[in-house]
């Protein structure tokens, strides 16, 4: 998409154990509403913030797996806005001394190409409490607060417009959670955890702002769906206006928002109560683990897999923990099978890949390395082992499906040949599609249990010493 | 100088109302203030990290919170848990 | 106990809870000092009916230390005033001279101290709040270093300015309260230096007692000049060095105060919207207009009008201009102290450049503000000042002001106390 231009803000809130300036938990997603609250995070007057060191070291993991240059002290300033879910009046952020700035991510850019998407900068925020309209959206009669998600800590990632795509747009967000996730900084399961604002415009014309998105997958549809608005806007003649718009998740669209465009002026300035923190040094002391990138290269080199495999099993710390486990002396098999298979079952069943014993799975790889079953006797027995309670082994054993000897496969290739005369006739007569054919009618008198690589080779072989050449 | 124009977008921003008739007088009180603040304009503005305190920071441990009757005690208006407030849309 | 003078918003039962430094003395607590199961309304109409549910560190630490809170006193509106004329509760009296103010904006800790309804108080000071009502009503009132009292449950009027601090009718009261309150907590970061565990030593021999020019300048009634003079004369007569000295910082200080308190007050107050606490917002209305409604109903003239110069100061476009300007002069005005603070050991000056006010005579609000030009470049710097009573103009009681280096209120008391015990003898 040429001419697109793309710029994002991510907020994920950081998997700490207690909010950003109060000893209150964050643990309140399968509690009520209210109950994760104390005099700091209500705004109760006379309260003070006291910075969570975790969520500081969390934020600086990040900054510096991104590159970016962490200043020797950053700042926290109050952004002056008022909203009911606000319970100070303003919110405490960074503003003009954030905590890192510059840095890149690098994606797999739309040519194929590794694509460096330059950071404007990460600062450390408090999240507001949750709004509940009653009496329906749009005609909603008054508000219900909840604080508990009041000052959960956020960091808030800006990107340069660097991004030309929607795809490019997600990818980049999947590379970042798979980044935090390695970080061990963030937790995709906790809901609302990724909150994204998109900066999008057709070069040369105006910017549009799209807030209130949910998902990764959410940036996409978005996205699309805007680019589209403004391009035909553009086709009809009419100028694209600067605002900001809502993404609309059930429908996939964006909606104008109908809050007045109203002058925003949040008035920020240092937060008295919170001295600024010496931060470069800290940042300095950090040592990274090994990141999605490093562990793709590794994956490449030290088990020969292929680039998408690589990709693919370095998608969050837990898979590529899992196929290191698995690995055993097949690594291209076992990235074969969990990264074709085991993935797609997985998902199919909503489940991580944590659910999954690997022993298990290291038994079922034994059994495929060693020819005992089939694949597809294979994809069979995982789905057993996934839905039950069986070892790969028990389930071959129940079912039968050890790959059957020479015998009964050579007599149903046998039976197959006298059965389907024309069949036969047609690949002698040259049309070679007509094993396949034939190579069915095999597997399917075997059950599936014959081995389809050796079945082709044997069966090509039956047909040319059988039978008479015409 | 400001004019009354400017002392209502001031108030707008600050969602304070100004009853017109106190008006005219508290715009002759406000310039009388903001001209004694003229005095500042002698000066340069300070360059960041004028301030010599450093945050100290806290553990990650959590504590109690409060319990949920003393969350709701203040609030004038409660429902199911939740505090009422006006509409925002 | 009769409380003519209105120095409380509410009246406690004192429980005497044994033993402790302050076992058997009542102490007054300035409502906008948190207290739990106790409202507190900051003298404002906007927290009626809010009770705190928890304790500011400093109730905790007089509870602990077995004093007998016995009431929550009036102030100005937030603290903003210099007069107690500002709250939302009625004015309080100087329990000197019923016709004037006790000052402000902890007057009616002053006033339950002056007239002996309290053995002590405590007092928040922002600009002078605790100096200046200290010196109109004729106690002793100490604004410690900032960081050296936790502001833990002090309701924010500007942070970076205020302190809680103690009053009483001698140097040593204001110490032992200080002793109580100067303790740790982790849950204000701003805390700094060593607990306070001193007892006063009335000793100023060899001390260098630095008098700025600017503190006997224009606006200083020329009676409490020479009062002042004539205490800075014992002082001297006590085997202290007095050095002339100045403060040319001094210029922009009124003005960046003003600019500072407004700014950090048009924020703190912004919480006050009939949600969580308060009088009730109308739910039915939507959200600005009951936000602003509320505001405007129950926040008092002068509060209104120091939201407003705050949000100014800070908006685009005059940020630079006056916050970012008067940043600088809070740096000067530091400076000026660091310099001085080598030559000598303290300050001394007035306090005010006036006596107790009458009753409605400040109804101009700069006149007022220029009545807070001598306690305000304490707080701008952070050191530690003290108010003690130096003799009277017109029967009305004069306050000597001893400003020191930050975390070295020891030496302020010191000094404060050989003066105090000179003028007893």
């Amino acid at each position: 998409m040429s001419g697109v231009v793309i710029g994002l803000e991510i907020h994920c809130q950081l998997d700490t154990r207690t909010k950003l300036f109060c000893p209150c938990s964050t643990d309140y997603r399968d509690d009520g509403p209210n109950t994760h609250v104390c005099p700091v995070c209500l705004g109760l007057p006379g309260t003070m913030p006291a910075v969570n060191r975790t969520a500081v070291e969390y934020a600086l993991r990040v900054a510096k797996a991104f590159h970016c240059e962490v200043p020797v002290e950053c700042e926290f300033s109050r952004k002056n806005y008022f909203y009911p879910d606000l319970p100070k009046g303003y919110q405490i952020t960074q503003y003009d001394r954030p905590l890192a700035l510059g840095g890149y991510i690098e994606i797999e850019g739309d040519g194929g190409l590794e694509k460096r998407v330059r950071l404007t900068r990460i600062h450390i925020e408090e999240d507001p409490g949750r709004l509940v309209h009653k009496g329906g959206g749009d005609r909603a009669r008054y508000s219900l607060v909840d604080y508990n998600r009041s000052g959960v800590p956020l960091i808030e990632i800006v990107t340069d417009p660097d991004l030309s795509s929607p795809k490019e747009a997600r990818r980049l967000i999947e590379h970042l959670r798979a980044t935090l996730e390695y970080l061990d900084v963030y937790d995709p399961e906790k809901e609302g955890s990724l909150r994204v604002d998109a900066n999008v415009s057709i070069a040369g014309h105006e910017r549009v702002e799209i807030k209130n998105i949910s998902s990764y997958r959410g940036v996409e549809k978005a996205l699309t769906f805007e680019i589209t608005r403004q391009r035909s806007l553009i086709r009809r003649g009419v100028a694209v206006e600067r605002e900001t718009r809502h993404f609309v998740e059930e429908r996939g669209t964006t909606r104008a928002s109908r809050t007045k465009v109203e002058e925003h002026d949040y008035r920020y300035f240092p937060e008295p109560d919170l001295p600024p923190l010496r931060v470069a040094d800290r940042a300095a002391a950090i040592e990274l683990p090994e990141l999605p990138a490093a562990r793709r290269e590794r994956f490449r080199v030290q088990y020969g897999l292929s680039p998408n495999h690589a990709r693919t099993l370095t998608g969050n710390p837990g898979l590529a923990e899992f196929f290191e486990t698995v690995a055993g002396d097949d690594p291209v098999l076992a990235a074969t099978w969990v990264a074709d298979t085991l993935l797609g079952e997985l998902n199919y069943r909503g489940r991580p890949v944590g659910s999954v014993g690997p022993a298990r799975f290291s038994a079922l790889l034994a059994l495929l390395k060693s020819g005992r079953i089939t694949d597809r006797s294979g994809v069979e027995v995982l789905r057993i082992v996934l839905d039950g309670d069986e070892h790969p082994d028990a389930v071959v054993e129940r079912l039968g499906l050890a790959v059957t000897g020479d015998d009964t496969v050579s007599a149903a290739i046998a039976e197959v040949i006298a059965e389907f005369p024309q069949a036969v006739a047609d690949y002698r007569a040259g049309r070679g599609n007509a094993i396949n054919y034939l190579a069915g009618q095999v597997m399917k008198k075997t059950r599936g249990q014959a081995d389809p690589r050796e079945l082709g080779r044997r069966l090509a072989d039956a047909l040319a010493e059988d039978g008479p050449c015409t | 100088m400001v004019d009354e124009g400017e002392v209502r977008r001031i108030a707008g921003l600050a969602d304070i109302q100004i009853p017109e008739d106190e008006m005219p007088a508290f715009t002759v009180q406000f310039n009388r203030i903001l001209d004694y603040f003229e005095v500042l304009d002698t000066l340069g503005e300070a360059g960041a990290g004028e301030r010599a305190l450093h945050t100290v920071m806290r553990d990650d441990e959590p504590r109690p919170s409060l319990a949920r009757e003393a969350v709701l005690a203040n609030a004038p208006a409660d429902e199911d848990g939740f505090i009422k407030a006006p509409r925002v849309m | 106990m009769e409380d003519p003078y209105h120095a409380y918003i509410r009246r406690l039962e004192p429980r005497s809870p044994g033993t402790g430094i302050l076992a058997g003395r009542t102490v007054a607590i300035k409502d906008n000092i948190s207290t739990a199961g106790v409202p507190t309304t900051c003298g404002s109409r906007i927290l009626e009916g809010y009770v705190p549910p928890y304790d500011a560190r400093a109730v905790e630490l007089v509870r602990d230390a077995g004093g007998a809170i016995n009431g929550k006193t009036n102030m100005d509106e937030f603290g903003m005033g210099t007069t107690t004329e500002n709250s939302g509760f009625g004015p309080t009296l100087n329990p000197r001279d019923t016709t004037r103010v006790p000052g402000g904006s902890s007057g009616g800790s002053a006033a339950a101290v002056a007239a002996g309804l309290a053995d002590l108080a405590l007092g928040t000071d922002t600009g002078g709040s605790i100096r200046c009502p200290a010196a109109f009503c004729g106690i002793v009132g100490l604004k410690p270093t900032y960081g050296r009292v936790s502001r833990y449950g002090l309701v924010a009027y500007a942070n970076s300015l205020e302190t809680i601090g103690p009053m009483g009718r001698s140097v040593g009261d204001v110490s032992t309260l200080l002793r109580v309150i100067g303790q740790p907590d982790p849950r204000d970061t701003t805390m700094r230096g060593t607990p306070y565990a001193h007892d006063p030593v009335p000793d100023v021999a060899g001390r260098r007692v630095g008098v700025p020019d600017e503190f006997f300048g224009e606006g200083v009634d020329p009676r409490v000049a020479a009062t002042v003079r004539a205490a800075i004369e014992t002082l001297a007569s006590l085997g202290a060095e007095v050095v002339p000295v100045s403060m040319p910082s001094m210029a922009c200080a009124l003005a960046a105060y003003y600019v500072t308190c407004t700014s950090e007050a048009s924020s703190n107050l912004a919480r006050y919207d009939g949600v969580r606490y308060g009088p009730a917002v109308e739910t039915a209305r939507p959200w600005h207009d009951a936000f602003t409604l509320v505001r405007s109903a129950h926040f008092g003239p002068e509060v209104r009008r120091r939201i407003l110069l705050g949000t100014f100061a800070l908006s685009s476009g005059y940020y630079g201009k006056y916050y970012g300007k008067a940043q600088t002069a809070r740096a000067n005005v530091s400076a000026d102290y660091a310099r001085l603070f080598r030559e000598v050991d303290v300050l001394a000056g007035p306090t005010m450049p006036t006596v107790a006010f009458r009753l409605g005579e400040l109804a101009d609000p700069l006149s007022m503000y220029l009545a807070d030009i001598l306690t305000v470049p304490a707080n701008l710097a952070g050191v530690p000042a003290i108010s003690v009573p130096c003799g009277t103009v017109d029967g009305l009681p004069v306050g000597l002001q001893l400003t020191g280096r930050a975390f070295d209120d020891e030496t302020v008391i010191d000094i404060a106390a050989a003066y105090e015990a000179e003028v007893a003898a």
